[in-house]
Order: C-alpha cells, then structure tokens, then sequence
C-alpha cells in the first residue's frame, strides 16, 4: 500500500472496500492483496469471493471480463461478459456496397486481417458465381498472405501467452518477429493491418518489385529465428510447469462445444478446412496438418509453432509460383465487377495510375461512366446467401453473406473463431487456480476485436 | 394461434406459386434504380418496381449425398433450396429441435459441429420476418449444410438448440440481442454484445444505423445511411 494514495484517515482514495446491498465489495489495485484478505477475514467470514477480472486487466488479452468466483485461489466458476467492443461492423457492412465491405470487415479480428477478408470474399464470388475465373496470380497472392499473417497470429498468440505467465523475452522476441511479417504486409499491402487488399474478384494490386526477394530473405531468417523459440521454452521447466495440463479439453468436451482450430487439434484430431474443404487451392500446396496429443495449454503452444514451421512451407510455393506469374493478372476478367483501376505511385503518393485517369478523362466517355458507375455504385450480386469457411489461425472463420441482389450485402454475418472458442473459457478453468484461467485464455488465443465484431 | 400462422403462409405461397408457374420466392420489392426519393427524378427509373426473388425450391433429386440428408430429414422439411452448390433444408419452427437431434445423433448425418447461428430480418416477408439460420458440419462425412427456420415478427420464438448443441449458447444469445429473437428452452437468454439496458435490437432492417453528419473542408457529409444509396 502506498502512502500517497492515503488519506489523514488511512483511507485508500482508488482502492478500498465499500458496503453494498451485495456484501463487501473490495477494489483492487494491485498489490493490496493482504488488505482485501484481511478485510475478508473480519466479521462475516464469507465463503466466496466474485472477483471482476477487467475489462480493462493487462493480462486478459483485450477487453474481455471475467467474472470468477473463488475459494481460495480455487476457481469454483468462471463466466465472461463480452461486448466491450462491438462496433456494429456487421450493420455498418449493410449500407456499403459489396467491396467497401472488404474495409470494414478486416477490422473484425485485427491480428488475422486477410482471414476476415477472404471468408467474405469467398462468399461473395460464391454468390456472384465467379469462383472459377479468379486468376491463379490472385489466388496465390491470396494464400501467400494468409500464410505470412497465419505466422504473424501465431507469434502474437505465443507472446502474449508468454507476457502473461511472466516470460517477458518470448513477447520481445514474438513481436520482434511479427514486426517483420507486417514489413511485407507494408510492402505487399501499402497497410500494416486493416489493408482491405483482398477484394471480390481477386487482390487490389500486383505484388511490387522487390516483394519476392524479401519474402524469400524472411523465409531464410525465420528458419534462423523459429528454433529460438524452442529452445528458450519448449523444455523450459517454468514454461511447462505453467503450461502443462492447463486448460484441459479433450476431444469429446472439443466436439461438444464445437471448438475448432489450435485447441481441437492439440487433442489429436487432424481437422483442418485447408484439407477437408480447400479453397484458394490450398489441395496443391504440400503441407502437414499440425497435431498434438495433451489437449493442454502446452500442447496447444507447442502445435502454434509446429504451424508456423508449415506455414513457411507453403509460403515458400506459394512465393515459387508468384516466380513464375510475372505479370499475369490479379483481378478477375469480367469489367462489369473487377475494380476499374489499377493504383500506381505518382509524385504525390499512392493513387489511381495517371494512364487510367488519362483513359477516362481525356479518352473515353464509356470508360468514365463505367468507372463512376462501378465505384460510386458498385456491382449487384445475385440474391442468395452463401457460407465459405475457412481455416483462419484461431479455427473456423465463416462469413454467412445474404444478397438480396443489391448493391450492398442484405446481412454478413461472421462466425469468428474467438468468439465461438471463448465458451469454453468456463469447462477449461474452473476447478484450477486462478493464475491458471490467464494461461487457459491465452491458450484458446481469443482476439476481441473477433469476438465484438 | 401463433402456430398455424407459418403453416398458412406456407400454403398461401404455394398457391400463389403454382398461378405464376415458378418456384421462387419473393420477399420484397425494390422501387427506382438510383435511391433518389422526395426529388425529380427525371431518368424514367424512378418507376421502376422489381421484386426481391431469393433462390427457389430445388427438386428431387438433389443429387449426391444431399439426398441421403433430405431422405433422413424428410417429414420435417419445409422446403429444400439449393443454390451455388449449398443445401438448405427450410425447416418448421415446431420441427427444429427434433431435426436438430437427428442431425447431430444419426450415424448416417453425424452433424457434429455446430458453427453458429445467423439471424436474419426479411421485413417485407410478411409471417415469417425472422429468419435463424443453423451452418452445421458432418466431421465424420466432411458434409456442410444449411437449417433455416423462420417466425413472424408477432411472435418471434424459435426452440433453443442448447440442449442438442451446447455451443449454441452464446451464438443464441447474440441473436436474440441483435434481431429479438426469442431463443425457447436457452437456459440464459441475455443481451451478449450491447448493454443490459439497451432499447431495441440493432440488427434488424428496421432499427436506423445512427451517425451523425461530418463537416469536411466546407462540406457537409451526410450519416451513412443517409446518403444516396443505389440498392
């Protein structure tokens, strides 16, 4: 307790206890763990404790509250409350039309943007029925991306869980690293997050010169710089004593509440979209499905690195095959829905090419009316609604997207992974210690941007 | 009462079908062509009406293994759509819990993963305004289907699937939070993402988008669904 936050009569001016209708109710501040303990102690001596943990607590992965009842520091249950965070992206979506839809949704779960661009891409070609004439450029760009941001998600998954148990040098080398990923992102993308880059019909622009040889330059360093991690914690004996039969799930409470991603394969169940439902072409890229046994904390930390060394795989193709597309288009053939212009680099910065503005202002009154047409209003999509998971680095992320045949989606509603997961804080840390829940939470890697929508 | 309301609006459309002589189905109507109301429009759209004409009812057979669902499902379909390559079985509110259970326990379905509810408001689709739809996956058969159910407006209750699927539970809650919809058996039907205390749910075509109009270098532009629309 420090002195300056004491009043003449003792009294903490942040911190303190106060009486309600509910009992005694104690603010914490830190480090005042005795005085709540021996305020508890007075009188009536009360069995259970409810602790508020957040919204706004370092250690509970964004604004996410956890209300745990305690005896002890034994966790008897656990409930979240949500929503500290919802922007309404999902009705903001509906008065914009189908490919301003792109920017808002990459905003959902911030770490994995591509992931929530692609789902709803994928389901808007679905339904504008174009989904065999994305040209191939575009479609490796597409797996390319969310290979490299699968990594970037997986690094912040591995540090924060690591910040949160104490290991403060697996959060400097896990952002170090990702800094890294969202350097291409930068040079790919002209975005480190939100890019909206992946659009309906194909990708918003060619990959820049350049851009192969640094991918293939992070590759080589990422060999270099995964083993790091396994060796500072993957016999760590702190690391594993923290992890190590924490936030247990097995395969049948998994099945039962529908958990998918990291968590329902630490149990040893080999699902992956990428192999059971492909898209993108992901059926010709050679991976493996990562796997782990313990359906534990540890496990799960141990599968997020064995996924990155994949993801590598398939960004090495993926980075081969871009080799061999020089120059072939990135957006889809058909004028009435791919973007009219190209960007290019003028001296003002990033904007429409100067050939295309020179088209449609000094050359073609069609083109001009076309390309007003096509941005200001947008392309119509046949009515319909369409569902196209995929494997996003937290599990199943989906975009149920409803067309009326106008142009702006009728309702896109996400199924995002974090949100989905995060029901099964509750199975995964009651019964454990308190210090437990955060390792249980930062093993289901929730992101509440994702959660909130 | 509020259970024969669905079941005569589903035979009012088929009558009004079999006149037209087309199996889809129309939820609305889409007036003009530039968004324009309460000005002269003088391009000639502005007379424009069109109906909103989703999918229509697929017929047998489906092909594949879509059948082999249909044939296990069917006393409880309502009607089968198919469209893009993905099934959906329109099913009955007073149906759904028992092809829930069906769906999840048959070993020739083995719909085990539950991947969330979506709600959907059709306001101009008079006796069934609410529209829950269920994604389900067969792991076992690396199958993917739609269930949609629908209720009026008057009475929007729709069975909870908790008890068949437990993860249901918080995809419910947002439902009801963002469309109304009354989840029957949920053992906590709560708002999720917007406060306790908020009027109204905010998901629903009827409830305003809300913003307020930003001054721009002199300019004045106008909240977002405020603004010229083309739909």
């Amino acid at each position: 307790m420090t002195t300056n936050t004491e009043s003449s009569t003792g009294e903490d001016f942040y911190a303190g206890a106060s009486e309600t209708t509910e009992g005694r109710v104690f603010t914490v501040s830190g480090q005042d763990w005795d005085e709540v303990a021996a305020g508890l102690g007075e009188g009536e001596a009360s069995e259970r404790v409810v602790v508020n943990m957040g919204p706004q607590h370092p250690s509970t992965h964004g604004v996410l509250r956890l209300i745990l009842e305690l005896e002890g520091e034994t966790v008897t249950e656990a409930r979240c409350g949500i929503g500290y965070l919802h922007t309404g992206i999902e009705k903001n979506m509906e008065f914009r039309s189908w490919t301003q839809g792109v920017t808002f949704c990459t905003r959902m779960d911030y770490l994995s943007p591509f992931y929530n661009e692609m789902t709803y891409v994928l389901g808007v070609e679905r339904l504008l029925d174009i989904e065999d004439e994305i040209p191939e450029k575009a479609s490796v760009m597409r797996v390319l991306l969310m290979e490299l941001n699968r990594i970037s998600s997986h690094l912040v998954a591995v540090a924060t869980g690591g910040m949160e148990i104490g290991a403060l040098t697996v959060m400097t080398m896990g952002f170090r690293e990702r800094e890294l990923v969202l350097d291409l992102f930068e040079l790919i993308t002209g975005l480190r997050m939100n890019h909206a880059f992946i659009r309906p019909g194909g990708v918003a622009q060619d990959l820049p010169p350049g851009a192969l040889d640094e991918i293939r330059g992070f590759i080589a360093l990422m060999k270099k710089r995964l083993p790091e991690y396994a060796a500072l914690c993957n016999a760590n004996p702190i690391f594993k004593a923290r992890l190590e039969g924490v936030g247990h799930l097995d395969l049948e409470g998994c099945l039962a509440l529908g958990l998918t991603g990291p968590v329902l394969r630490s149990t040893g169940y080999p699902w992956d979209l990428r192999k059971t439902q492909p898209y993108c072409g992901y059926e010709t890229y050679d991976f493996d499905v990562q796997t782990w046994d313990t359906a534990d904390a540890y496990g799960r930390f141990r599968l997020r690195l064995n996924e990155m060394w994949e993801s590598l795989r398939i960004v090495e193709q993926a980075a081969d095959r871009l080799g061999k597309l020089e120059n072939e288009p990135v957006m889809v053939a058909d004028k009435k829905i791919a973007w009219p212009s190209q960007l290019a680099i003028g001296s003002d910065g990033m904007g429409n090419s100067l050939d295309h503005i020179r088209h449609i202002m000094g050359e073609s009154m069609e083109g001009l009316i076309h390309h007003f047409k096509l941005v200001t209003e947008g392309f119509r999509v046949p009515a319909g609604q369409a569902y196209v998971p995929i494997e996003s680095p937290r599990g199943e992320l989906g975009a149920h997207v409803v067309s009326d045949g106008g142009t702006r989606p009728f309702r896109a509603h996400f199924r995002d992974p974090s949100f989905h997961n995060l029901q099964a804080m509750g199975v995964m840390s009651e019964g454990g210690m308190i210090a437990d829940v955060i390792v249980a939470i930062a093993s289901i890697d929730p992101v509440m941007g994702g959660v909130d929508r | 009462m509020t259970d024969e309301t669905p079941e005569q609006k589903t035979e009012l459309e088929t009558t009004e079908e079999l006149a037209a002589g087309h199996e889809e189905r129309a939820v609305g109507e889409r007036h003009g062509m530039f968004g324009v109301r309460g000005t002269g429009d003088t391009s000639g759209y502005g007379g424009l009406v069109r109906p909103v004409i989703l999918p229509g009812s697929a017929e047998r057979p489906y092909g594949g293994w879509f059948d082999t669902v249909a044939d296990a499902l069917d006393p409880l379909i309502e009607r089968v759509v198919i469209h893009r390559g993905e099934i959906t079985f329109h099913v009955h509110r007073d149906n759904l819990l028992q092809a829930a259970r069906l769906l999840r326990d048959d070993p020739a379905l083995r719909f085990e993963l539950f991947s969330g509810v979506s709600g959907v408001h059709y306001p101009d689709d008079e006796g069934r305004e609410l529209h829950a739809v269920y994604h389900l996956t067969s792991m076992t058969y690396n199958r993917a289907i739609r269930v949609e159910v629908s209720a009026p407006d008057a009475d929007p209750t729709v069975p909870s699937v908790v008890g068949v699927y437990p993860a249901a539970d918080w995809h419910e809650r947002e439902t009801y939070d963002m469309f109304g919809l009354l989840f029957a058996g949920h053992p906590s039907l709560t708002r999720i993402l917007m406060p306790d205390d908020w009027p109204g749910h905010p998901q629903r075509k009827d409830y305003p988008l809300g913003g307020i109009p930003v001054e721009y270098k002199g300019g004045t532009v106008p909240p977002p669904d405020q603004r010229r629309s083309y739909t």
